[in-house]
Parts: C-alpha cells; structure tokens; sequence
C-alpha cells in the first residue's frame, strides 16, 4: 500500500446515462480491490427502479459497491451509488448528502450536482470520469474540476454506445484522457500504483 | 502534527465555507431564522446560484444586500427551502400506512396528527384523503406545518396544476386508494381544485423546526424530506422535539431516505415498517 501523502487523488466521481449500466458492467470489474478512495456514481435511472443495480454491480466488482446514504462518511474501496430520484452531493467534511431538490439538466440524480459538489470538497484531488449518454449533463461539472486542478476523463465517443454525452465535454474543454473503457479501468489502477496482482 | 491534523477536519478548507457559515450566523441574527446546521453543499449550490443572477462576486458582497434589504433576505429564503412534493409520494409509504398503522389509529376516539414540514399540502392532502377512506377524517386533528409562508399559503388554497393529476391517480391507486381519485377535486381550466371537505379537520400554521418548540400530544408525526437538509446535530435534537410531541405509543413516519438509528433517541423508537421509515414510539 502506498501512504497516503503519495496518493494523487482522493476521490472519483463518475456520470452515466443512456447505455450507463453496460459501461459500469465493463469498467468497475477491472478496479482493484485496493483502490484507496472512494468512487461515487451518479448513473441516470427512472424514479421507481428498485436496488437491483446495487446487487448487480456488488456481484460483479472487487470493490464493495453500495447505494449512497445521506450523512455517511466517504470510505476508501467503496462504490457508491445515487439513489434513485435523489441528488447525490458531497459535504467539505467529505460526508454524503442527499438532496430531492428539482431536476437539474432534467434529471435527478444529476451528474453536475454531484461533480459540481465534489469538486468543491476535493479540489485538485478528484478524478471525473464522463460515460455514455444521450444529453450533457455532467459537462459543467467536468468544466469545474479541471478549473479546480482535477483530472478529467471521458469515455472515446467512438466507442460510447450513445456518444453525445461524452462529447459535450470534449465541445467544452481539453480533457486529460479519451479513452476505451477498459483502458480507463487500466489507467485508473496505474494511477493508484496498483499493478495486477496473479 | 496531530494538531493540525485535528484542525484540518473540523476547520473548512474551503473559504465560500467560511463565507456560507457568516452569512447564516448574520441572518440568524437579523431575521431569525437560523440555516447555521443545515447541510452546506446544497446551501452552497443555491447561494451560488442566487449570486450568479444577482450579478455578486462574491457571497461576503450577497451577504451585505441579505443583511440591509429584506426583500432580497426573501427571496434567498425562497431558494434556500426545497418545496418538492407530491400526492401519495412513495405510494408504498402509504400503502404501509393504510394496513400497519391505521388499524391502530381506529382504536383511538380522537386522533392528532402532525406533518412537520408539509410544504405546499399535497402530503397533508394525501393523508387526508386516506382518513377519509378510513372512516377516520372526521375525528382527526391535523395540523399542518412549515416555515415558508409562500408554501403555507398555497398549501392553504389546495389548487393543484390539473396536468399532475395522472401522475398523482397512479400513485393514489398504488397506495391502496379505495375510491377514484378523481372524485376528490373539481377540474377548473388548468386547475384542481381539492374538495373542501379534505380541509376541514386540517390547521395550517408557520413553525420552524429549529428554533420553535413542542407540538404536544400527537398520534402520529410525519416529516419527510426535511431531515435530509439538516446536519446529524439538528436531525437529533428535531428527533428529540418529535419524541417530545409524541404519545407512548405515537407514531413517526420519516422520508425513505432518513433515519433515526443514529440518534440517541432511537432507543425510544421500534421500527413498525423498518422500509418505509415508519416508527412507534414505545410505551
Ligand atoms: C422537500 S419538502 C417535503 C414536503 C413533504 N413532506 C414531502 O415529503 O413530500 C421540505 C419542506 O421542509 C420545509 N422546511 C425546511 N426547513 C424547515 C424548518 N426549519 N422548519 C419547518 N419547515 C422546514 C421546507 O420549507 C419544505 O417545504
């Protein structure tokens, strides 16, 4: 394990629509299990879906993958998803809100809310990572991490099953990676030091 | 070393922080109303907001026009309070209460209720129209609260836009609804317009959860959705106000995604339908 002052980043954050749960299916396996921050996940969804996802991705991944709850503290390793028809924000004790506030970008959770939120609890230290979809929320967001010093990564629209989301970032601003998704999987291990352990 | 450490967590990095956490404490002290434990991120997004169309560099200059003009106190005040509601919201919330707490309700001669929070009514609405079904409505008290007399007011009036009727008949079925919901307004142009007897039984009035005091002897407190805006601070010492207002054997009901289990007055609480965030005070 690296110590902690060593480590680059101190938390992920990622949006995804239209085609989102494909992308995650293929992405968050990759992930090592010694990942030393927390993802958080805003992934658009209807109002009514039950947990299913949450049980999913749990199965899939190395990581413990859980639905976000209001007023817990952000844990290293952990997947945390928005629940539905909540927006998901990030306190600067680096605790969790949930918010039922209107729609932004037309959606609730909305990817912005959650970049916008995190960027401001974690500054230069946080990785956004944008996934297919067919609208562009999330690209505000994206534009306030790199303003904050972040990292900004965004799944190659060639290779997004709806691209639009992904390039409504690039319209907006030079992202740090376009990237495949399991190359951004890869990456996001070598950017933590975690090699592939056999 | 530890002491920096120590520092760097309870002290917020963050200078609009600090910034927020001024401009709560001067409102608190010009108008009384006190946001000094709410949650701040989303405080944050909304002062930014309100500051990026008042054409303000920053919240220290907001601060200054919330502090000498009231009108402009106003309207933060109105982008400060999140008033998303609707008719038989988690229909399975209500489900729950038709068959888990109604029942016991029937015992009683008298009935006293109390939403907390309840901005525009549609909540208290719901609520009503479920009574009604029960045979209950006519020997209830419900008193209805908020601290924004926008939404009081037209939770007052119970004009709804009829265009959310749909939605609002799908939720009322999958509630259990015995009747046809549309037998509970009058369509008029654009509006619904709830039935009068829906209102009878029903005291809307302004109270602040944070800095007003018990509503005493209730059957059942219901608080959705408010909570989550508050730090655990506050959510404790609002649970404490409930547990205050409550009978032995009273009932709370919270939003889906609040919680009581980390407060010290959970020990005064049995989960009835642990789902669906509905409590019973115990004897
Ligand atoms: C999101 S709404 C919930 C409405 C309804 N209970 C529901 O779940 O559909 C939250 C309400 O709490 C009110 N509120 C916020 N802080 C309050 C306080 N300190 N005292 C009383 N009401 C408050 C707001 O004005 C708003 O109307």
């Amino acid at each position: 394990m690296q110590s902690a002052n060593t480590v680059p980043y101190d938390a992920i954050v990622i949006g995804a629509s239209a085609g989102g749960l494909d992308a995650l299916g293929i992405f968050l396996p990759i992930l090592d299990v010694r990942l030393p921050v927390p993802i958080l996940i805003v992934q658009h969804i209807s109002a009514t879906s039950d947990s299913f996802i949450i049980t999913y991705f749990d199965r899939l991944c190395k990581l413990k993958v859980k639905e976000a709850e209001e007023k817990e503290i952000l844990k290293p390793g952990h997947v945390y998803f928005a629940p539905p028809d909540y927006h998901l924000l990030v306190e600067s004790d680096k605790s969790i809100s949930l918010s039922n506030e209107e729609k932004v970008n037309y959606s609730r959770p909305s990817i912005d809310v959650l970049f916008e939120t995190a960027s401001w609890a974690f500054g230069n230290r946080l990785i956004g990572i944008i996934l297919t979809g067919a609208n562009w929320d999330g690209a505000a967001g994206c534009e306030l991490i790199r303003k904050s010093g972040g990292m900004v990564i965004v799944q190659d629209p060639k290779t997004a099953s709806i691209a639009r989301m992904p390039e409504s970032v690039i319209e907006r601003l030079n992202p740090d990676y376009v990237l495949p998704l399991k190359e951004i999987g890869h990456l996001i291990n070598k950017i933590f030091f975690l090699t592939p352990t056999r | 070393m530890v002491i920096q450490e120590l520092n760097s967590e309870i002290l917020p990095n963050d200078p609009q922080i600090i910034e927020i956490n001024l401009l709560f404490e001067g409102i608190f002290q010009r108008y009384g109303y006190d946001f000094r434990d709410y949650g701040k991120a989303h405080a944050k997004r909304r002062i930014m907001h309100r500051m990026a169309i008042s054409g303000f560099s920053s919240i220290s200059e907001l601060q200054h026009m919330v502090l000498y003009d009231e009108s402009f106190f106003h309207l933060l005040l109105q982008d400060l309070s999140i008033n998303t509601t609707e008719m038989f919201r988690d229909p399975e919330f209500f489900l729950s209460i038709r068959e888990q707490v109604i029942p016991v309700l029937k015992t009683y001669p008298f009935i006293k209720i109390w939403h907390a929070g309840c901005s525009t009514g549609e909540e208290v609405y719901s609520m009503a129209i479920l009574l009604q079904e029960e045979g209950l409505l006519n020997r209830t008290q419900i008193y209805a609260t908020d601290f924004n007399p926008n939404v009081l007011q037209k939770a007052k009036e119970a004009i709804y836009p009829v265009s959310q009727m749909k939605d609002y008949t799908r939720n009322y079925l999958k509630s259990g609804g015995k009747s046809s919901f549309s037998e509970y307004y009058n369509a008029r142009y654009d509006s619904a317009i709830l039935k009068k007897i829906l209102k009878e039984n029903i005291v809307f009035a302004d109270h602040n959860l944070v800095t007003d005091s018990v509503f005493g002897e209730m059957n059942l407190v219901m608080c959705r959705n408010t909570l989550i805006y508050f730090n655990k601070q506050l959510q404790d010492k609002v649970v404490g106000l409930f547990r205050d207002s409550l009978v032995s054997g009273g009932f709370l009901c919270l939003g889906s995604k609040e919680s009581i289990s980390f407060s010290p007055h959970n020990i005064y609480f049995e989960p009835i339908v642990a789902k669906h965030k509905i409590f019973r005070m115990k004897y």
